[in-house]
C-alpha cells in the first residue's frame, strides 16, 4: 500500500517536473528527459506553486462518525488540525470543510459560472464572475464554524472538539450592493440562497443580514477560492453558522418569508431560545496548546494559547483558569481583534508539575460571555453531567486536564 | 469648522436618500430573460405558489421508490439505509448509520419533522436522487411525496397531491416551531444567557 501511494506520487512528481521542464522550455544538457529516479526538485513546487516542507505533517481529518470520502465518494465534515494553528489564519488546505447533504466538490468553469438574482427585486439582474469582481470590493477576517462542531467526552484532540472552524482572510463584493443594484422591494423579508453543485444546497437568510455585512466572495487568503471553499464564489454569512455560507453560489432569491427549505428544515425546533442559540454563533475559544494528546515535557514556563470568535462580533477579552475554573486571570490579545473573526490569545504561565485543569473563556463586544458546561446546564435547568447536551450551537468552555507526567486530556471525560 | 459638518451632514443626507431609491448605481450585469429565471428557479416556497403543473399518488410513488433507485440509500422499507430515515420505524430497531445533518431526533423523517410539504418537493426535485440530481419530472416528485406523506401516516394512500393540494397538507410539525428569530445587528441573540 505504502510503496504504491509513494509510486504514485513520484509519477506525479516526475510528470509535474517534466511539464514544468517543457513550458519553461528547458532541456536537459544530454537531450534527453530528465531519468524518472533522478533526485531533482519538482520544477512545479519550486517554481509555479510552493510547498510546505516535509518535516511539517499537519493534517486535516475526517470526522470519524461519518467518514469522508464515504461509500459513494462524498465528503460530509473534514476536521482542521487547529492544534497547529498559528496566529489567526487557516491556510486554505486546511480549511475545515462541511458540505449541504454531503456532495462531491464540482469543478466548474469559472467562465461559465452566473450569479442570478431575482424575486422580490425592481430588476432581475444575472452576473458573470468577472462582472462580480468589477464592483467595489472589501477584504475581511471571518470566521466559519459548522453547527456540528460540539465537544463530546470520547473526543481526544482539539482537532476533534473543535476542528470545524477556520479563519480566513476574505475578499469579496458586499452582498448589500449586488441586491440594491437589482432594487429589493418593499415587504422583503428573506433571501433565499443556493450553489451550483449537484444538491444545489440552500438557505433563508434574514433579509437584515444580507443587506447588512454579507460578502459574494471570490478570494481566499490572497487568491481565488479553493474548490472545497466554493470555487469560484461563494455567500459569507459573518457570524452565522457554516451552513449559510453557500459555496459556489448561483442564485439568490429575494422572498416575502422563510422559505424553509431542506438545510432550513433540518434546524426548525420547538423552544424559541434554542432556535435563538443556533443561527448566530455564541462567543466561544477554545486552548489550542497545551491541548489533547500533547505532553508538556515538565515543569517549567509555558505559554498558553489558544483561539476566541464571536458571532456577535469582535473579542473584547479571554480569561484563563489553571486551577479549573476557580479563579480567571486576563489572557493577552496577540492579534487584532477583528469583528467575526479568529483572535488569538495566549497567557505565560509557570506549570508546577502538579495535576490540573486549564480553560479559557472569552467575552464578545455586546458583553456576552462563554458559558461554561455548569452555566449552561444551570440555564437549561439540566445536570452538569456527561450527558449533558447545551441546545442550539455548542460555545461551552472546554477543560483540559493536565496529569502529573504532563500528558493532556480531555477535562470533559 | 461648521461647513465641514455641513457638507458632511449633506453627503450622509445624499447617501442615505441613494440607498433609498435603490437606483442601479454600476450599471454592471444584465437583465435575464424570463426563460433564464425559469431555468434556474427550483426554489418553492411554503404558500407553493412555484409549483409546476403535474400529479402523483402514493402507489405511483412505490413504483418510483424501486425504479429510481431510492432503495439503495434509503433501505427497502424507507429506513436502514445509509441516507436519512424517509419512513417511520417502530423505534426499536437504531439505525448502524449515524445521523445525518440535518439530523432530526435520531430518524429524520421528513414527512414527520418538517412543516411545511414543500420542502419535501423543493428537496426531492432538487437534490434527489444520488448522481441524477435534478432529472426527477413534476409528477414524479409529487408521487414520492405522496407516498412519504403517506407511508408516515399524514394523508390517505388515494390522496392525490398537485400544486393545489400539496401546499395545503396539514403537517403533524406544523405548530410546533419556534419562529425563525428576528435578526438585528448587535443585539445579544438570547438575553440573558447564560
Amino acid at each position: 500500500m505504502e510503496s504504491k501511494s509513494s509510486g504514485r506520487r513520484k509519477f506525479l512528481k516526475n510528470s509535474a517536473a517534466l511539464i514544468g521542464a517543457a513550458a519553461a522550455g528547458i532541456r536537459p544538457a544530454s537531450g534527453q528527459a530528465p531519468a524518472p529516479d533522478m533526485d531533482m526538485p519538482d520544477l512545479e513546487a519550486l517554481i509555479s506553486y510552493g510547498q510546505r516542507s516535509p518535516f511539517v505533517k499537519s493534517k486535516r481529518i475526517s470526522v470519524m462518525e461519518r467518514m469522508s470520502p464515504d461509500e459513494f465518494g462524498m465528503t460530509f465534515h473534514v476536521l482542521s488540525p487547529i492544534q497547529d494553528s498559528i496566529g489567526i489564519i487557516t491556510p486554505s488546505s486546511l480549511h475545515y470543510v462541511s458540505t449541504h447533504r454531503g456532495s462531491y466538490v464540482p469543478n466548474i468553469d469559472p467562465q461559465e459560472h452566473r450569479l442570478l438574482i431575482h424575486g422580490m427585486v425592481d430588476r432581475p439582474l444575472i452576473f458573470t464572475v468577472d462582472e462580480i469582481k468589477r464592483f467595489p470590493f472589501v477584504t475581511r477576517a471571518l470566521f466559519l464554524e459548522c453547527l456540528g462542531n460540539r465537544a463530546k467526552p470520547s473526543h481526544k484532540t482539539v482537532q476533534e472538539t473543535h476542528g470545524l472552524t477556520s479563519c480566513s482572510e476574505w475578499t469579496g463584493v458586499p452582498l448589500s450592493l449586488l441586491l440594491q443594484e437589482a432594487g429589493v422591494q418593499s415587504g422583503a423579508a428573506f433571501i433565499v440562497a443556493e450553489g451550483a453543485e449537484s444538491v444545489k444546497g440552500a438557505t433563508s437568510i434574514p433579509i437584515g443580514k444580507a443587506m447588512d455585512d454579507c460578502l459574494v466572495a471570490y478570494g481566499q487568503n490572497g487568491e481565488a477560492l479553493r474548490p472545497q471553499q466554493g470555487f469560484p464564489i461563494r455567500l459569507l454569512v459573518p457570524g452565522f453558522e457554516g451552513m449559510h455560507n453557500v459555496k459556489y453560489l448561483r442564485r439568490i432569491k429575494v422572498v416575502e418569508k422563510d422559505y424553509m427549505t431542506y438545510n432550513d428544515y433540518g434546524h426548525i425546533v420547538p423552544d424559541a431560545r434554542v432556535a435563538a442559540l443556533t443561527r448566530q454563533i455564541g462567543p466561544k475559544s477554545v486552548i489550542t496548546f497545551p491541548s489533547g494528546e500533547q505532553k508538556l515535557p515538565g515543569p517549567g514556563l509555558y505559554e498558553i494559547t489558544g483561539l476566541a470568535w464571536s458571532g456577535s462580533g469582535a473579542i473584547r477579552g479571554v480569561d484563563i483558569s489553571t486551577d479549573g475554573g476557580q479563579t480567571w486571570k486576563l489572557a493577552e490579545l496577540r492579534t487584532p481583534s477583528y469583528a467575526m473573526a479568529h483572535t488569538r490569545f495566549a497567557f505565560l504561565w509557570t506549570w508546577d508539575g502538579k495535576e490540573c485543569v486549564i480553560m479559557s473563556r472569552c467575552t464578545d463586544e455586546l458583553g456576552t460571555r462563554q458559558p461554561t458546561r455548569a452555566e449552561a446546564a444551570k440555564y437549561w435547568n439540566k445536570p452538569d453531567d456527561r450527558d449533558f447536551r447545551t441546545p442550539g450551537a455548542d460555545n461551552t468552555v472546554l477543560p483540559w486536564r493536565i496529569a502529573d507526567d504532563g500528558s493532556i486530556h480531555n477535562g470533559m471525560a | 469648522m461648521e461647513w465641514r459638518k455641513l457638507l458632511l451632514l449633506v453627503a450622509a443626507l445624499t447617501l442615505t436618500q441613494l440607498a433609498k431609491a435603490q437606483s442601479p448605481k454600476y450599471g454592471v450585469g444584465r437583465t435575464p430573460t424570463a426563460q433564464e429565471i425559469r431555468a434556474l428557479d427550483i426554489s418553492i416556497g411554503p404558500d407553493g405558489k412555484e409549483l409546476p403543473p403535474g400529479h402523483g399518488t402514493a402507489a405511483e410513488g412505490a413504483k418510483l421508490f424501486r425504479e429510481k433507485q431510492c432503495v439503495v440509500c434509503h433501505g427497502s422499507t424507507g429506513s436502514g439505509g445509509p441516507a436519512p430515515t424517509l419512513i417511520k420505524t417502530d423505534g426499536t430497531k437504531k439505525s448502524k448509520y449515524p445521523c445525518l445533518v440535518p439530523c432530526v431526533d435520531d430518524s429524520n423523517v421528513m414527512a414527520l419533522h418538517a412543516q411545511y410539504a414543500t420542502t419535501m418537493w423543493d428537496y426531492i426535485n432538487r437534490a434527489m436522487p444520488l448522481n441524477k440530481e435534478g432529472t426527477l419530472k413534476p409528477d414524479e416528485v409529487y408521487s414520492l411525496v405522496a407516498l412519504l406523506l403517506f407511508k408516515n401516516g399524514v394523508i390517505a394512500e388515494d390522496q392525490v397531491m398537485d400544486a393545489q393540494t400539496l401546499p395545503k397538507v396539514k403537517m403533524p410539525n406544523r405548530d410546533h416551531v419556534a419562529p425563525t428569530p428576528e435578526w438585528r445587528h448587535g443585539v445579544p441573540t438570547l438575553a440573558g444567557y447564560p
